[in-house]
C-alpha cells in the first residue's frame, strides 16, 4: 500500500484536475448555448437584433464547446489520468508542458468562441476557427503528442494498453485531419480572413472526410478509450475480450477513415465515391458493435452492479446508447435511406444520440469516477443525486432525440409530397412550420440534459469540499452496498 | 505466428502503423477527385465571383448561413420543381470553401438567383416574418446600416488567384472599381458585365448613395445558380 501511495504521489494530478474542472465547465456552457439555440428555432425572436446573437453565429459557439471544449477536455483529462496510470510513470516532459497544454487548449477554445460570435469563421463545419487559430491549435496538438507519446515510451508496464491505443490513434488521426482540411492562405498576416486552398467538390470530400472523422476519432475513438479503461475500473472486472479489442481498434481506424462521403449523397461528388463511403460506413456497424460488446460483455458476472451503483450506469447506458447510434448510422448511409433524412432533423437527432447518449454519458460516468479520486474524498457527496441526473438527463435525450426523429422524417416526407394533379403538395415554408411543436419538445429535452448536468456540477463541487451527504440508500443499494468494497 | 503483443510493446510501431492504417481511406477517396477528369463538369459559363459579390459571399459565411440553407440541389424530382437544375460540380469550382451545406432548415439557395427582387431580398433580410409570417430565419438589419469594408479587395483577389481562381490583371486591377461600380445605379456597367457576365448590377439594397454590406449579400444571392445557362446543355456533358 506504501509502495502504491508513493507511485500515486508522483503522478501528475494537479493538471487532471484542471482538465476536469475545464471538462464539467466548458460542458455547461456547451449545454446552455445548445439549449438557448434551440429555443430560437422553435421561436425565432430570440435571435437578437444584434450581430453576435444570431443563430448563425451561435450554433457553431454550441457545437464546438460541446466537441472541443467538453469533449476535448474530457479526452485531455482522462487521457492523461490513464496514461499515468497504465504506464506507471508520470507525465513526460514534466509540469510545465502539462501547463502549457493545459492554458494553451483553454485560450483555443476562447480564441475560437470569440471569434464565431464576431463572425470571424472559415464556415468548414466542426472546423470553422480561423488560420491563426488553426496554427495555434496546432502547436498545442503537437504538445499534447509530445506528452502523451512520450509517457507511452517511458513506460513501466511492458505492454501499452488497450486504452492508449485509442488515445494515440485518436491524436495521430485528428492532426492529420486538422492539417489537412484547414490548409489555407490569409489575405493578411495581420488580418482574420483567409481562404482555404480546396475549392468544389475536392473541398467537399476533404471537408467530410475530417467532418465525419471528427466524429470517428474525437468522439469515438478517444471516448472508446474512456470505455476501455474506465468501465472496468467501475465494474471491477477485467475487459471482456482481449482478442476482441484487437479486432475492434484495427478494424474501427480502418474503416472509419472512408466512411466521409456519405455526407454527400445524391451532390455533385462522383457516384463512385458515393458508395465507397456507403460501403464502408456499413461495414462500420460491424467494429462499433464489437466494440459495444466488448464494453457491455466487460459487466459479465457483474451484471448486479447496475441496481445500486449510478455511475456505472451512465458508463453502461452510454455504451448502449454507442450501440444504437453507430446501427443508426450505417442505416443513414445507405443512399435510397440518406435520400430521405439528408438534409432533415433526422441527422441532428441522431448526432445527439451520439452526442448526449455516449459522448456525454460516457464523461459523466469517469467524471463521477474521478473527482472523489482525485480530490481524496472518501466517496461521492451523493449517490442520489447522481440517480437523479440520470434519469433527468436520460428523458431528456428521449425527448430530444424522437421529436428529432419525427420532425426530420415528417419533413424529409413532406418535402416530395405530390398532390392528386402532380404538383409539389407544401411549400418549403409549411414544413417549416409543422416542425415548430416538435423543436419546442426537443428545446425542452435540452432544457432536462442541462439540468442534470447542473445536478452533477454541484454534487461533484460538494464532494470535491470533501462533503459526504447523509443519505438513505436505496432499496437495491442497502443489500449490496454492505458487500461492496470500500470506494 | 504473429503475436498482437510485438505491437503493443512497441510505441513506436504502434504509432507507425497507427499512420499508415489510417491513412489509406483518405488518399483512395481524395486523391482521384484531383486526377480523373470526369470528376468536374466541362460545362461553360462559371466565372470567378465579382468584387462585390465576393465580399457578399463572405458576409453569408460570416454570418453562418450555411448552417441552415443548402447550395447543392440534389437530383430528385421534387428538388429540380421546387429548385431547380440539380446542381453540377463545376458550379462550386470557385468555392473557396464550398457553400454545399448540410442542413435544410430553410431552403436551398443553390438557384436563389434572380428568383426574388433586390427589394424583396433586402425586406427579406431585414424583417424575414414581414415577408414570410412562419419563417424562424434571424433578422439581418444591421447589413442595411454596416458600411462594406473592403479596402483590401484587390488582395481578397489575389490570394483567389493564387489558389487557382482565373482572376485576371485586369480584374485585379478594376477591383476597387467594379466593387464601387457594380451597386452604383450611376455608374458605366458596360466594362463590368464583360469581366463578370450576369452580374445583378444598380441599385441593390435601397441607398444608392451608400455601398452597404447588404448590396455585397444581396449581390451575392443574385449571382446563385445563374451562371450557366441550362437551356443549352448536352446531357452527355454533366455524366460524370
Amino acid at each position: 500500500m506504501a509502495a502504491a501511495a508513493a507511485e500515486r504521489e508522483r503522478y501528475n494530478e494537479d493538471i487532471v484536475r484542471l482538465f476536469t474542472l475545464a471538462t464539467i465547465f466548458w460542458g455547461i456552457v456547451g449545454f446552455l448555448v445548445g439549449t438557448f439555440i434551440a429555443f430560437q428555432l422553435a421561436y425565432p425572436w430570440l435571435n437578437l437584433p444584434y450581430e453576435w446573437g444570431t443563430f448563425g453565429r451561435l450554433r457553431p459557439v454550441h457545437t464546438s464547446a460541446v466537441i472541443f471544449a467538453f469533449g476535448g477536455n474530457a479526452l485531455l483529462a482522462t487521457s492523461l489520468y490513464v496514461v499515468q496510470r497504465t504506464c506507471r510513470t508520470s507525465l513526460f516532459g514534466g509540469p510545465a508542458l502539462a501547463y502549457f497544454l493545459f492554458w494553451g487548449y483553454q485560450l483555443f477554445i476562447v480564441l475560437a468562441a470569440t471569434g464565431y460570435v464576431m463572425g470571424i469563421t472559415q464556415s468548414k463545419e466542426y472546423a470553422e476557427p480561423e488560420w491563426y487559430v488553426d496554427l495555434w491549435l496546432t502547436v498545442v496538438w503537437v504538445v499534447y503528442f509530445v506528452i502523451f507519446f512520450g509517457t507511452i515510451l517511458r513506460r513501466r508496464e511492458p505492454h501499452i494498453y488497450v486504452a492508449n491505443w485509442f488515445y494515440l490513434a485518436f491524436i495521430i488521426t485528428i492532426a492529420m485531419l486538422h492539417i489537412v482540411n484547414n490548409l489555407a492562405i490569409p489575405v493578411s498576416w495581420f488580418g482574420t480572413k483567409s481562404y482555404i486552398i480546396w475549392s468544389g467538390v475536392q473541398d467537399a470530400m476533404i471537408q467530410w472526410w475530417y467532418g465525419h472523422n471528427a466524429v470517428g476519432f474525437f468522439l469515438t475513438a478517444g471516448f472508446l478509450g474512456i470505455m476501455y479503461y474506465f468501465i472496468p475500473k467501475q465494474a471491477e472486472r477485467p475487459v471482456y475480450s482481449y482478442r476482441l479489442s484487437i479486432v475492434h481498434f484495427w478494424s474501427l481506424i480502418f474503416l472509419y477513415i472512408w466512411a466521409g462521403p456519405h455526407h454527400l449523397h445524391y451532390t455533385a461528388l462522383p457516384d463512385w465515391a458515393q458508395v465507397l463511403g456507403m460501403t464502408f460506413s456499413v461495414m462500420l456497424w460491424m467494429p462499433s458493435w464489437g466494440g459495444m460488446i466488448n464494453g457491455l460483455m466487460t459487466l459479465s458476472g457483474a451484471w448486479d452492479k447496475l441496481r445500486w451503483d449510478p455511475v456505472l450506469r451512465f458508463l453502461v447506458v452510454s455504451v448502449a446508447f454507442y450501440g444504437m447510434s453507430t446501427f443508426e448510422g450505417p442505416l443513414m448511409s445507405v443512399r435510397q435511406v440518406n435520400a430521405l433524412s439528408h438534409y432533415t432533423d433526422w441527422t441532428v437527432g441522431h448526432v445527439h444520440s451520439g452526442a448526449l447518449g455516449w459522448v456525454a454519458f460516457v464523461t459523466f460516468g469517469a467524471l463521477y469516477y474521478l473527482v472523489p479520486r482525485l480530490w481524496r474524498a472518501e466517496r461521492l457527496y451523493s449517490i442520489r443525486l447522481v440517480e437523479w441526473h440520470f434519469w433527468i438527463s436520460t428523458l431528456g435525450i428521449v425527448l430530444y432525440v424522437t421529436s428529432m426523429w419525427v420532425s426530420g422524417i415528417m419533413q424529409g416526407l413532406m418535402w416530395r409530397t405530390y398532390d392528386s394533379l402532380g404538383f409539389l403538395q407544401f411549400s418549403f415554408v409549411e414544413t417549416v412550420e409543422a416542425m415548430h411543436p416538435f423543436y419546442v419538445v426537443r428545446a425542452l429535452g435540452g432544457v432536462l440534459f442541462t439540468a442534470g448536468a447542473l445536478i452533477m456540477a454541484y454534487n461533484l463541487w460538494r464532494t470535491m469540499r470533501g462533503e459526504v451527504r447523509e443519505e438513505e440508500a436505496l432499496p437495491a443499494q442497502l443489500g449490496a452496498l454492505r458487500t461492496a468494497p470500500a470506494r | 505466428m504473429f503475436k498482437h503483443s510485438f505491437i503493443e510493446k512497441r510505441g513506436v510501431v504502434l504509432a507507425s502503423l497507427i499512420l499508415v492504417t489510417v491513412s489509406i481511406g483518405g488518399l483512395v477517396e481524395i486523391v482521384p477527385l484531383f486526377t480523373i477528369e470526369s470528376t468536374i463538369e466541362p460545362v461553360r459559363g462559371v466565372r470567378p465571383y465579382s468584387p462585390l459579390e465576393l465580399m457578399g459571399r463572405n458576409i453569408y459565411i460570416r454570418e453562418g448561413c450555411y448552417v441552415c440553407h443548402s447550395q447543392m440541389i440534389r437530383p430528385f424530382r421534387d428538388e429540380v420543381e421546387r429548385y431547380g437544375p440539380y446542381s453540377l460540380a463545376v458550379e462550386s469550382i470557385y468555392d473557396h470553401p464550398f457553400q454545399w451545406g448540410s442542413k435544410r432548415t430553410g431552403p436551398d439557395l443553390a438557384r436563389v438567383g434572380g428568383k426574388y427582387s433586390n427589394e424583396w431580398h433586402v425586406a427579406h433580410l431585414v424583417d424575414p416574418q414581414s415577408v414570410v409570417p412562419e419563417s424562424v430565419m434571424p433578422k439581418y438589419p444591421f447589413l442595411l446600416e454596416n458600411e462594406l469594408e473592403a479596402e483590401d479587395i484587390r488582395a481578397h483577389l489575389e490570394v483567389l488567384r493564387t489558389l487557382g481562381v482565373p482572376y485576371t490583371d485586369d480584374m485585379i486591377a478594376k477591383a476597387e472599381e467594379d466593387l464601387r461600380a457594380q451597386a452604383d445605379p450611376e455608374a458605366d456597367h458596360e466594362e463590368l458585365l464583360q469581366r463578370y457576365p450576369k452580374a445583378m448590377v444598380g441599385d441593390l439594397d435601397g441607398q444608392p448613395e451608400r455601398l452597404t454590406e447588404m448590396d455585397a449579400l444581396v449581390a451575392y444571392l443574385q449571382i446563385l445558380g445563374r451562371m450557366i445557362d441550362f437551356a443549352d446543355i448536352d446531357p452527355k456533358d454533366v455524366l460524370q
